[in-house]
């Protein structure tokens, strides 16, 4: 059986006027039906980038330089707009970070959810409205025949990214991006919204992309995580595997960075340094200059090593045994 | 929505009254009509006789109480030369110039507009640069320059339009207008261009402005990842949010074509308000000064109040009534 998504050799550049950034640079990964794909990484390091490569919405001067996003086996890569757009929001959806901005202020609901149906299936505005609001519904607004009559403004955060949701599942899609849906929401809502939104993919079988920077996020959700790092993965494996036994020292410093896990009166463990300008990229590992491991092997290409299988790490130095 | 209109209606008395006042002394401060009116052979007797006949010998705050209770009855006093009522004058006069004006802004939207977006959608493409280098000479070429331009073009050198007057005009409710017939739209396509010239600039820039600040939002994005086709992003996502500075600086705009058609009026001879006021201002009539700038003042007041009830059908978070 093809994997819902498959992504081959990813790289997503942009041809700016100070040079060219190498937002996504080489990644990989693949989600299969049903599985939920965590794709870790700070701000920066290209995994929203890796989102709407896949969804196909990167502007100029941003555009694919190579690699293959097989969708069932399509190359979405080579799919032409016109395909590609019948595809959008029907087969594959996105939820986006921060839901005030995510709904247009001057329409209404029934508005931007009656034109999401419409764009794939030819029905009437009754019925489309009928479907409109039994989504509404289904992802916990109450009354949704009234709230399909008001504005995104006389909605709350938390209420804007679940009409978003529900836009994003009206068809059923059989790959669900979300990119950090739940950062800008309080943490209660947080939680109902990760809850709701996977007990729908498991429902349905939707492919879970879970784009976030938030470890603790993750580890309750995904079934594979790849972690991202200056447009690279640079480690992946089961959400078990890279937590508990995190190979690589980017991610061994992320997991330690989590306050949860450190002692009460302990200082916070933290990575040194910034992420580098993905506008001048050290040669070699762009890690190597804020890790404690590094040595002059660095400078040249990790290579991927697997300490277990299934679970790869791009290093010279792969950690063994669990964080501290 | 009630107690806003009441409140409306009331700051406008306000402001009408303080026009009253501010144009009456005005009136009185730029000269004696008693000078230009009155042949220098008339004796004296004759002299004081007219003097008194226009009211002339009292002081001005009896002056001023006669005319505001005048006006209170419609009575804005009697043209000294036309020997009429001036709101008959002017009332006589205004269709032409309403016509001119209204079409001056129609057309500056149906050329700004879609300019503007073409502008916002293509801004390094070649025509989008012309389009906006074009504006930079809308703006800033002198309105009567370009009329006799205009005139020399294509009444002179190529004998297409007529450059003068009204032409013939058809008469609806009693009012006769150019634009009913072929003649007088063929009499109205330049004075209207000349006095459009500026508001399309205007208009393009702003919706340019308005496409290139509403593209990069998230829910542009969103619309366009629910797979909506590319001309249903455009014209009802983006246009809809660019349509309230553009609707704003349009109502301000048909106010100001209105008052200062003057210039283009002038040059075309275009038998409007504009030309009446030059001329009585040369005359020093002073009735119709009056009433022709407090009719300007009702205008502006109107089509403020317009725009302000546009708003709310265009931008759903604008409410009209003020917090209590």
């Amino acid at each position: 059986m093809t994997a819902t998504l498959e992504v081959r050799n990813l790289r997503t550049h942009f041809f700016t006027r100070a040079g060219v950034v190498k937002a996504v640079d080489d990644v990989s990964f693949s989600v299969e039906r049903g599985q939920v794909l965590g794709l870790v990484g700070e701000s920066g390091s290209g995994k929203s980038v890796t989102g709407f490569s896949i969804i196909g919405l990167i502007d100029p001067p941003g555009r694919l330089a190579g690699g293959s996003i097989l969708y069932q086996g399509r190359d979405l890569a080579k799919l032409d707009e016109r395909d590609m757009r019948h595809l959008r929001g029907n087969r594959i959806a996105m939820i986006f970070q921060d839901p005030m901005m995510t709904l247009n202020p001057v329409l209404r609901i029934d508005t931007q959810m009656i034109e999401a149906v419409q764009a794939h299936i030819k029905t009437s505005k009754a019925e489309a409205r009928t479907r409109a609001r039994d989504a509404l519904g289904m992802v916990g607004i109450p009354s949704p025949e009234e709230r399909l009559n008001s504005y995104p403004h006389q909605f709350s955060g938390g209420m804007r990214q679940r009409v978003a949701i529900a836009i994003a599942l009206l068809h059923n899609p059989d790959l669900l991006i979300a990119d950090e849906p739940t950062t800008a929401l309080d943490v209660t809502i947080q939680a109902q919204i990760l809850a709701e939104v996977q007990k729908l993919a498991t429902d349905h079988g939707t492919a879970l992309l879970w784009i976030t920077h938030d470890l603790s996020v993750i580890a309750g959700l995904a079934d594979r995580i790849a972690v991202m790092y200056a447009g690279r993965v640079v480690e992946t494996g089961e959400a078990a595997d890279v937590l508990d036994r995190p190979a690589h020292p980017y991610t061994h410093g992320l997991i330690g960075s989590v306050p949860s896990r450190n002692k009460r009166g302990d200082r916070l463990a933290q990575i040194p340094g910034m992420t580098p300008s993905l506008l001048s990229l050290p040669a070699g590992c762009a890690f190597r200059g804020r890790c404690a491991h590094a040595s002059t092997a660095c400078e040249q290409e990790p290579p991927v090593a697997e300490p277990t299988a299934g679970h790869a790490v791009r290093c010279f130095h792969p950690i063994q045994g669990a964080p501290a | 929505m009630f107690t806003w209109l009441l409140r409306r209606l009331f700051q406008a008395c306000f402001v009408v009254l303080a026009m009253t006042i501010i144009v009456f002394i005005g009136v009185h401060v730029i000269g004696n009509p008693v000078d230009i009116l009155i042949s220098p052979e008339a004796d004296q007797a004759e002299r004081a006789k007219i003097i008194a006949e226009m009211g002339l010998d009292r002081p001005l705050w009896q002056q001023y109480a006669y005319f505001l209770g005048g006006a209170l009855h419609g009575d804005l006093g009697r043209s000294f030369v036309f020997n009429e009522p001036a709101l008959k004058l002017i009332g006589g006069r205004m269709p032409a110039t309403l016509e001119l004006a209204v079409t001056a802004v129609l057309m500056s939207m149906c050329f700004g507009i879609p300019l503007g977006l073409y502008a916002g959608l293509k801004p390094n493409g070649i025509l989008g640069r012309v389009i906006m280098s074009g504006s930079i000479l809308g703006f800033s070429l002198p309105s009567f320059w370009v009329g006799l331009m205009l005139i020399m073009t294509f009444a002179v050198q190529l004998g297409w339009l007529p450059s003068t007057g009204r032409g013939e005009t058809a008469e609806i409710l009693g009012v006769r207008w150019s634009f009913l017939t072929w003649d007088g739209l063929r009499h109205m396509a330049m004075p209207a261009l000349n006095l459009s010239l500026y508001n399309i600039s205007l208009v393009l820039r702003l919706t340019r402005a308005g496409v290139r600040e509403t593209l990069p939002m998230d829910y542009i994005k969103f619309a366009r990842a629910k797979g909506l086709s590319p001309a249903r992003v455009i014209f009802v996502h983006v246009l809809k949010n660019i349509m309230i500075p553009v609707v704003t600086v349009l109502g301000l705009e048909l106010g100001t074509t209105i008052a200062f058609a003057v210039v283009t009026e002038s040059v075309f001879a275009w038998p409007g308000m504009g030309k009446l006021i030059i001329d009585s201002i040369n005359v020093l009539d002073r009735p119709v000064i009056v009433a022709y700038l407090m009719m300007i003042v009702l205008i502006f007041i109107t089509i403020n109040l317009v725009v302000d009830i546009l708003y709310t059908v265009l931008d759903p978070r604008v409410r009209l009534e003020t917090k209590a």
